[in-house]
């Protein structure tokens, strides 16, 4: 493991582009990016500037058309399907604008599902799980089901999901798209307190200022490529 | 882990219970009719060789008139006397041979009474049949010869007349005739041919013949051949004495026949399979039809879980998990419908087994085949829709509505 501070996600000219020829869309076009461990990067941009291409090949959804990806300071542009699924198994959390939880599926048993592909016992999964599901304060709601509970309670539960698996990064891609403000205020609180607490690095895209607000340091996408990367004082004000 | 993924299946099986039952309705149709079809006809099939049995072995039935004519056509040939029967028992290669007459008959006992088949015959008729008597005694030589008043009579007619009390020495009536019973015979059940066997009376010929019909017909002469004698060898010899006694021209044809019992059976034994063999037939494609059902099902469910699956391999699945749980799936499921065609199936032939009355007779390793078949069917036909599972591509099945 890589002491704190440490480069843990290198993008070299990393470009991904899709169709060919006259249709070419080149979603990313040469981006280079730096991620530490223990950072707190908030994305952001105009709508089809690329955040969510870049977080998909950050998260071993997708690979880069061409450049290099370094994870923890190794190659890893060209794993292959289940390499990179073991990947996201074992480092990786996501937390998604639209929830993405098991309908008819109790809060318990969504968390446990990252848990389930870990390999772990029945009883480890439901205590670790029970476990993450209080540290986003859902502690009493493991049997509801996701239609049972608020939105944000969802996201919460979501969280908890990408929680239980003790991942080394989280990313989310618009993780307050669908809440209201204060529902909003409370998930990145919760992000906040992960990062700090446990030390996840968390990687969010987000539309909105006043939630990039609560990341150390803000990157901004303009057309697949890197617009501006800068610290956000007013994280250092909080703190 | 295999544990894990079976007991999720069940769950998104049981989430829809009515579509996964209608899906497999297919293979329980299937596997009912296969497991119910091989029951039935090994039931019947140990029913057919319970019966060659009763028949004893190496039994052969005389009748007048040539085999040609099949069942209940008469010709000219004239009828047998009681001297061929006599003279056949003569012969080396016969153990016994009983002449037979018969004729349906009201048999009255006090208030109760039962019409039923009499039969005129000798004792060695119950030796040829190997049907002993289980009360009383049979037909003594002298009341043979003299055609006495007595009477042999079955568990059925027993019952109708005389209920549960023992019938030996009671007197019934047979036409004008008042009749001894002297004998009880052992219960026999259903005929291969579904005739209950215990609805019967037996007389002495003779006195059937000079006291009922007036005649001295003898209709039939069953044989049982001597033991170690082939059944070819023992047709040729009688066929020779008879073609002597009926006084039968060379190169005339035969104005009689002789029929093998064994061959009947054999016969009956064959068309069983022949029908096994056609239902099985009709039971494959409604497999068939069944494991393209589950298919179907399977990739409407695959599609429906397409966000699911996103959030599996999301959260680190690998495609051959994926690929597993919906193969696991599809099996749980044709399982399912092969464990309820089992039960079906064999309740099918039990009932089937009482109304024809024959043994039922369930066998492990068809049971066990039909539910290893099942499986099969359902690794065939889920093979498909969990290989599209397992290669959708994680972010298009995370965005797909
Ligand atoms: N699967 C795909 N096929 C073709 N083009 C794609 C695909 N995915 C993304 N694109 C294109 O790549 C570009 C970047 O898309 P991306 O989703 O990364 O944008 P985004 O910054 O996340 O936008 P938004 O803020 O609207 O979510 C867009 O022009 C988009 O049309
Ligand atoms: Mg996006």
């Amino acid at each position: 493991m890589a002491a704190a501070g440490e480069p843990i996600i290198e993008f070299r000219g990393i470009r991904r582009t899709y169709g060919s020829g006259e249709a070419e869309v080149r979603a990313l076009d040469g981006v280079d990016l730096t991620i530490r461990r223990g950072e707190f990067v908030a994305i952001m941009g105009p709508s089809g500037s690329g955040k969510s291409t870049a977080m998909n090949i950050i998260g071993f959804l997708d690979r880069p058309t061409t450049g290099t990806y370094l994870f923890e300071g190794k190659d890893v542009s060209a794993l292959n399907r289940d390499q990179r699924a073991l990947i996201r198994r074992h480092y990786l959390g996501f937390v998604f604008q639209g929830f993405n939880l098991l309908a008819r599926t109790s809060a318990l048993e969504n968390v446990e599902l990252p848990l389930i592909y870990k390999g772990l016992g029945r009883a480890e999964r439901s205590a670790l799980a029970a476990e993450a599901l209080a540290k986003v304060g859902l502690q009493g709601r493991e049997h509801h089901d996701p239609s049972e509970l608020s939105g944000g309670q969802q996201q919460r539960v979501a969280i908890a999901r990408a929680l239980a698996g003790d991942p080394v990064v989280i990313l989310a891609d618009e993780p307050t798209g669908n809440l209201d403000t204060t529902r909003s205020r409370e998930i990145m609180e919760l992000l906040v307190r992960l990062n700090r607490e446990d030390g996840i690095t968390i990687v969010m895209v987000t539309h909105e200022e006043d939630m990039a607000a609560h990341a150390g340091r803000l990157v901004t996408f303009i057309d697949g490529r890197v617009a501006s990367d800068r610290a956000m004082p007013a994280r250092e004000a909080a703190q | 882990m295999i544990w894990e993924t079976v007991r999720l299946a069940l769950q998104a099986i049981l989430r829809n219970a009515l579509r996964s039952f209608l899906t497999v309705l297919g293979v329980v149709i299937g596997v009912a009719a296969v497991i119910a079809m091989v029951t039935i006809g090994q039931g019947s099939s140990d029913q057919v060789t319970a019966s060659v049995e009763s028949l004893g072995t190496n039994v052969l039935i005389l009748r007048p008139g040539r085999a040609m004519m099949g069942p209940g056509v008469r010709d000219d040939a004239p009828e047998f006397r009681l001297a061929d029967a006599e003279a056949m028992s003569t012969l080396s290669v016969v153990a016994a041979a009983a002449p037979v007459a018969s004729s349906t008959l009201t048999a009255v006992y006090g208030n109760a009474n039962a019409t039923t088949l009499v039969t005129g015959t000798g004792a060695s008729y119950l030796d040829v049949l190997n049907w002993p008597v289980v009360r009383g005694r049979s037909f003594a030589d002298a009341e043979e010869r003299s055609g006495a008043a007595v009477c042999l009579i079955g568990e059925t007619v027993r019952q109708k007349l005389f209920g549960n009390t023992d019938p030996t020495g009671e007197a019934i009536r047979l036409k004008s005739v008042s009749c001894e019973v002297v004998g009880l015979l052992q219960a026999k059940g259903a005929s291969t041919f579904g005739q209950d066997q215990d609805d019967t009376i037996i007389v002495p010929i003779r006195m059937l013949q000079r006291r009922v019909t007036g005649t001295t017909d003898v209709s039939s002469i069953r044989v049982a051949l001597a033991p170690g004698v082939t059944t070819a060898r023992g047709i040729r010899e009688i066929e020779a004495l008879m073609r002597e006694r009926r006084r039968i021209g060379i190169g005339e044809d035969d104005d009689f026949s002789v029929t093998d019992m064994a061959e009947i059976s054999s016969m009956l034994t064959g068309i069983n399979n022949v029908l096994a063999g056609l239902l099985s037939a009709v039971a494959a494609v409604s497999l068939l039809v069944g494991g393209i059902g589950i298919m179907n099902i399977m990739l409407v469910s695959v599609t429906e879980r397409t966000r699911e699956i996103g959030i599996r391999l999301a959260v680190g699945a690998q495609a051959r998990q994926v690929m597993m749980q919906f193969l696991i799936e599809a099996v749980v499921l044709s399982l399912i419908g092969g464990l309820i065609g089992i039960l079906l199936g064999l309740a099918l032939a039990y009932v089937a087994a009482q109304l024809m009355a024959i043994p039922f007779a369930p066998s492990l390793p068809v049971v066990l085949l039909a539910f290893i078949f099942s499986a099969f069917v359902g690794v065939v036909f889920g093979y498909f829709p969990a290989r599209s599972a397992a290669r959708l591509d994680p972010i298009e099945a995370l965005r797909y509505q």
